[in-house]
Parts: structure tokens; C-alpha cells; sequence
């Protein structure tokens, strides 16, 4: 790279194409932000939701499984478990967790959760589930 | 070295190899819980390890981050630090608060740690890399916002140069992405689209122009090589990283609730993302190919053009070969996620902190290079490392395409747990790779201690 192209013209090229492009993605994120609404169920969402996802989160869920395919790899998906188990089965399965775990198996801790906070997860699963997510997972198994 | 509030690099250097040692101890851990299950189980569940492994990712990059910028930025502006005891100071407060927050991680059930540390007044723990709590999160502004003080300072009374404009931009962009980490909204899919503001931003963004810029320092410094050409190279590999990079984040929107639109965005955008890292390739190996003087620091240019490779596989190939839609559908939040994931951490952030410590510690140390005994462990550490990541990647990569395979294509899905089962063979090589770069690790820092005869000093 010599001769005709200069690094002023180099410089300037990173500029304009910089603002030029973050500019195209926030016009992107703008109408991102008008669909959403129709997308992302936000009209559902009840405090008993907003309490699960809190629990989601002070819980660190993320540190093992994933949802809608974010998060670590270490345990299933979750954001279609609801189709797996059922309410009941996601319940069942999160409070009959072993506190020394499982001999020689990936194990999920013992959280010691309220009937009410069992109620607040699976009412932040059943509405991730809900969520029009391009039909991802593939498949049930997530 | 030229000034010497340079010196102030030294203890952010020495801190981001103590927390590389930790993040790769904690990554064996990882990697063992993985095919033992119970391994530690209930002291350190998998969650917490593989959060202590993440952010001391972050932390020990930011940390080698600045350190570089601390070193480059005087000797860039040809003048002196603008306050070499704030460098110091945010050292301490940045170390304080990245080990207590690390302690916390492990001394305490998360969610306690979440309800002592005031999570209820701005909730923005429990979410990936972005677990730290609030006091954490709040210091972290805090020493960035000091940091780029400084910097910006010192810039502003001496000479401002592409590099370090490139360089500043890039640790401005990473300041102002973070404070992204703040905003979680109770709908999940606001929560995931501004998540990645923060993660993709930085790492396919403004951190790509924080490594041009230590690279291209470098290699000024190295080959000689007039500083007009390697400026000009600078300027048109950002150019290409940010208008690929940016439009780019939509490879993270396709299945998580936005519009379908961002599957055509998403692919021919980030697509494109690799073209900037193959010019890394190309101008690392191209300046060095047309250097006019032979530098003793032969270390630090086998770690410059290691980044280039690296960076290029692991970013570049490993993020292409499942960035696009219809391969995305199947590979996303799997195994090969995480093969993409190991290598370009490595190949691109990794290896361009190492690259900057060994071409500024031994200045650091009085000397313009390590004696030639020293630089041989060096080398062997590099291959050994570098190596060894090769094969963390191959072996999660077989691993997810038969994960892939068993649990998302087939024609009878297994559950999850039953395909983990079967690809445990991988995870066990993974793991023994782990156990190579470890190796790789100790002769890295065993290096700093070996004597011998030293190049002259700088």
C-alpha cells in the first residue's frame, strides 16, 4: 500500500465508514424496537414473571445452562424445558436435587426454593418459552 | 524505556500473569467437572468455576490492557504520564476489588453474595461475564474512568499519533459499552438484545482496535519499518473490523426473539469479520518480512505473529464456520460455541497482552531484551501454549459437531445428558491439552527468573 492512497485517506475512510456503519445499527435497533413488542410477549409479563427472572438470575442459572441458546454449555437449554418436563416436572425435578449431589454425575445444586419461588421459575420458563424466537431450539431436546 | 513513568506498567503486567494462572487453574477444574460431574461438588459447583474462569479472563486482559496503554501511550506522546500515583492508586483499587469479588465468588452461595452486595438497588448480577456485583461493577467505572483521565491527559500535552488515537478510541468504546452492563430491563429479550452492547462491542469491536494498536506499536518498534506505512495498515484493518464488526453484533440476534431480518444482517456482516484479522496476518508477517533492523527481543516478534495467526483462526475461521444462519440454527449454544470461544480469546486478547509484555517487560527491567537463554523458554512456552489451545479447539469442536449430530440432527434427538455421555472421550482430551498449556504456563513465568547474558541495556 503505497503511492496514491495516503494515510489521510485511510484515516478519514475509518471515520466516516465508523460513524457510517454504527449509524446503520442503531437505524437497525430502532426498528428492531418497534417489532419487538410482537416478538417478545412483553404484554404477559406479570410480577410473578419479573420474580423468576430474578431468581434466574441471583441463582446463576446461566453459569450451567443455557437460554435461547446463551450461557454455558454445561447443562441442558431451558428455554423450551417447560415442553420437556411439564410445570410440575420442572418443579419436581429442581427440589429433588441431592444437597451432596450425585456420585460421578453433573449435578445441580440444592437451592432450598419456596413454593412460591418454584412458582416464580416456571412462570419466567413458561414465558421465555412463549417468546417467537425464529422456532429455535430444532428440536425438544434443546 | 524512554520516560520513566512508564514504569507504572510493571505491577498492572506482573497482576495480569497472577490472574492468568488462576483463570487457567480454574479452567482445569472446569474442564475435570466436565467428565467427573461431582468433582468438588457441592464447594465450587460448575457455575461458580466456570465464573471465576471468565472473569479472571476479563479481568487479567483489562489489566495487561492497561498496562500496555500506560507503557505506549507516554512513550507515543513523547512526554511524561500525567499522574503516574492515580496509576498506581487505580492498580490498587482495581486489584482490591477484582480479588474481594473473586473471594466472594467462592466464600458464598451467589444469591447471598447478591443480597449483600445491594443487587436490589440496580439488578445487574446473573447474567454471562457480566456476574459481578454492584459495588464491583461501580469500581470498575470508577478506575476506567481514571485510567482514561490519565491517558487522555498525557495525550493532550504531547504528541496525539494514529496509533494511540486508535488506541484511545478503543478504551473510550470500552468504557461506554460497559456501562451497558447497568441496564437490565425485566423483559428477557431487551435484556439479551443491550447484553451483547457490552459483549459483542467489545470483543468483535473496540477491543480489536486496542490490539491493531498494540500491534502496530510493536511492530514499529521491532522492524523499523517506517511508521507512515504501518500507521496507513492500522487505519484500513480498523476501518474493516468496525464496519464488518459492528452490523456484525446480528449474529447474536437471530433465535433469541428479534425480527428475522437480522438473520440476512447477522450472516453477510459478520461473514466480512474475519477480512480484518487476515489482515493482521498479512501486515504482521509483512513488516517483519521488510524490517530494517534486527531486534533482540526475538520473543516478542514470534508473539506478534503468533497473534496475527491466532486471531485469524480462532476469530476469523472458528467465528465464520458457524456464523451463518442455517449452520447457526443447529451449532448455537453448543460445543462449538465454546471451541470459537477458547481460540479467539487466546489467538486475539490472550496473545496480544503476552505480545506486549514481553516486548516492554524486559525494558521495564532495564534491558532492551532477555538474555537469549531466557527467550528460548519464552519461545517454548509459546508453542507449548499455543499448541495446546490448537487442540482444546479441535477436540470441542469434534465434541460439538457429535453434539450437534446426536441431540439437534438426528432423526431420534437423545436428550442432552445422554449426547454428553457419549462425547465424553473429547473432554477427556480437552483436559489433557488443558494440562499442556498449564505446562506451557509455569515455563512461561519460570523465563522472568532465568539469567544468562543480557542484551544491552535499552
Amino acid at each position: 500500500m503505497s503511492g496514491a492512497f495516503t494515510k489521510s485517506m485511510a484515516r478519514n475512510i475509518f471515520y466516516g465508514g465508523t460513524v457510517f456503519f454504527f449509524l446503520l445499527f442503531l437505524a437497525l435497533s430502532f426498528d428492531t424496537h418497534s417489532q419487538l413488542p410482537k416478538r417478545d410477549m412483553r404484554a404477559n409479563i406479570t410480577p410473578q414473571i419479573a420474580e423468576g427472572k430474578k431468581l434466574w438470575e441471583v441463582n446463576n442459572c446461566i453459569g450451567c445452562h443455557t437460554l435461547m441458546g446463551e450461557g454455558a454449555y454445561f447443562a441442558p437449554e431451558l428455554g423450551n424445558v417447560i415442553v420437556r418436563y411439564g410445570d410440575e416436572g420442572v418443579k419436581a425435578f429442581i427440589q429433588s436435587r441431592p444437597k451432596e449431589g450425585i456420585p460421578g454425575r453433573r449435578s445441580m445444586p440444592q437451592f432450598n426454593f419456596t413454593d412460591e419461588q418454584l412458582n416464580a421459575i416456571v412462570a419466567f420458563l413458561k414465558h421465555v418459552n412463549s417468546i417467537n424466537d425464529a422456532n429455535w431450539p430444532p428440536n425438544d431436546q434443546g | 524505556m524512554q520516560f520513566k513513568s512508564q514504569a507504572v506498567a510493571k505491577p498492572y503486567f506482573i497482576a495480569a500473569i497472577g490472574l492468568f494462572v488462576g483463570q487457567i487453574l480454574f479452567g482445569l477444574i472446569l474442564g475435570l467437572q466436565y467428565v467427573l460431574g461431582d468433582f468438588l461438588f457441592p464447594a465450587i459447583p460448575f457455575n461458580v468455576a466456570r465464573m471465576v474462569h471468565t472473569n479472571l479472563l476479563i479481568v487479567w486482559l483489562l489489566f495487561g490492557f492497561m498496562g500496555g496503554a500506560y507503557y505506549m501511550i507516554p512513550e507515543e506522546s513523547e512526554t511524561e504520564l500525567f499522574s503516574p500515583k492515580l496509576a498506581l492508586a487505580l492498580f490498587w483499587i482495581f486489584l482490591v476489588a477484582g480479588a474481594a469479588t473473586i473471594v466472594g465468588y467462592l466464600a458464598v452461595p451467589y444469591a447471598t453474595l447478591a443480597e449483600l452486595t445491594g443487587n436490589s438497588i440496580i439488578e445487574t448480577m446473573g447474567r454471562e461475564f457480566l456476574e459481578q456485583p454492584l459495588p464491583t461493577k461501580l469500581g470498575i467505572v470508577v478506575v476506567a474512568l481514571g485510567f482514561l483521565f490519565n491517558l487522555t491527559m498525557t495525550m493532550l500535552k504531547g504528541k496525539k499519533t494514529a496509533i494511540s488515537m486508535v488506541l484511545m478510541i478503543g478504551l473510550w468504546g470500552l468504557a461506554v459499552f460497559f456501562l451497558f452492563s447497568f441496564y437490565n430491563p425485566v423483559n428477557v429479550v431487551l435484556d439479551k438484545f443491550f447484553w451483547w452492547w457490552t459483549v459483542h462491542l467489545w470483543v468483535e469491536g473496540v477491543w480489536e482496535l486496542i490490539l491493531g494498536s498494540f500491534l502496530a506499536f510493536v511492530l514499529i518498534k521491532t522492524t523499523g519499518v517506517d511508521r507512515e506505512v504501518i500507521e496507513k495498515w492500522l487505519y484500513v484493518i480498523v476501518t474493516l473490523t468496525l464496519i464488518s464488526g459492528i452490523i456484525g453484533t446480528g449474529h447474536h440476534y437471530f433465535w433469541i426473539g428479534t425480527p428475522e431480518y437480522w438473520q440476512w444482517w447477522g450472516s453477510i456482516f459478520s461473514a466480512l469479520e474475519p477480512i480484518p484479522f487476515f489482515g493482521m496476518t498479512v501486515f504482521a508477517f509483512n513488516m517483519v518480512n521488510r524490517r530494517r533492523r534486527e531486534h533482540p527481543n526475538k520473543a516478542a516478534v514470534l508473539w506478534a505473529l503468533g497473534t496475527g495467526v491466532m486471531a485469524f483462526l480462532g476469530a476469523g475461521v472458528w467465528g465464520f464456520l458457524h456464523t451463518l444462519a442455517p449452520v447457526n440454527y443447529y451449532t448455537h449454544g453448543s460445543q462449538i460455541t465454546a471451541a470459537h470461544g477458547h481460540m479467539a480469546f487466546y489467538g486475539a486478547y490472550a496473545m496480544v497482552n503476552l505480545m506486549m509484555i514481553s516486548y516492554a517487560m524486559p525494558i521495564l527491567r532495564g534491558r532492551a531484551a532477555n538474555s537469549n537463554k531466557s527467550q528460548v523458554l519464552e519461545m517454548w512456552s509459546f508453542w507449548l501454549m499455543t499448541t495446546a489451545i490448537v487442540f482444546i479447539t479441535l477436540f470441542l469442536t469434534a465434541a460439538g459437531i457429535l453434539q450437534v449430530w446426536l441431540q439437534r440432527v438426528s432423526d431420534t434427538p437423545l436428550p442432552f445428558m445422554v449426547a454428553q455421555d457419549k462425547i465424553a472421550l473429547f473432554y477427556w482430551m480437552r483436559e489433557w491439552a488443558g494440562v499442556v498449556f498449564l505446562i506451557g504456563l509455569i515455563l512461561y513465568i519460570v523465563s522472568f527468573f532465568v539469567g544468562g547474558k543480557e542484551e544491552k541495556t535499552a
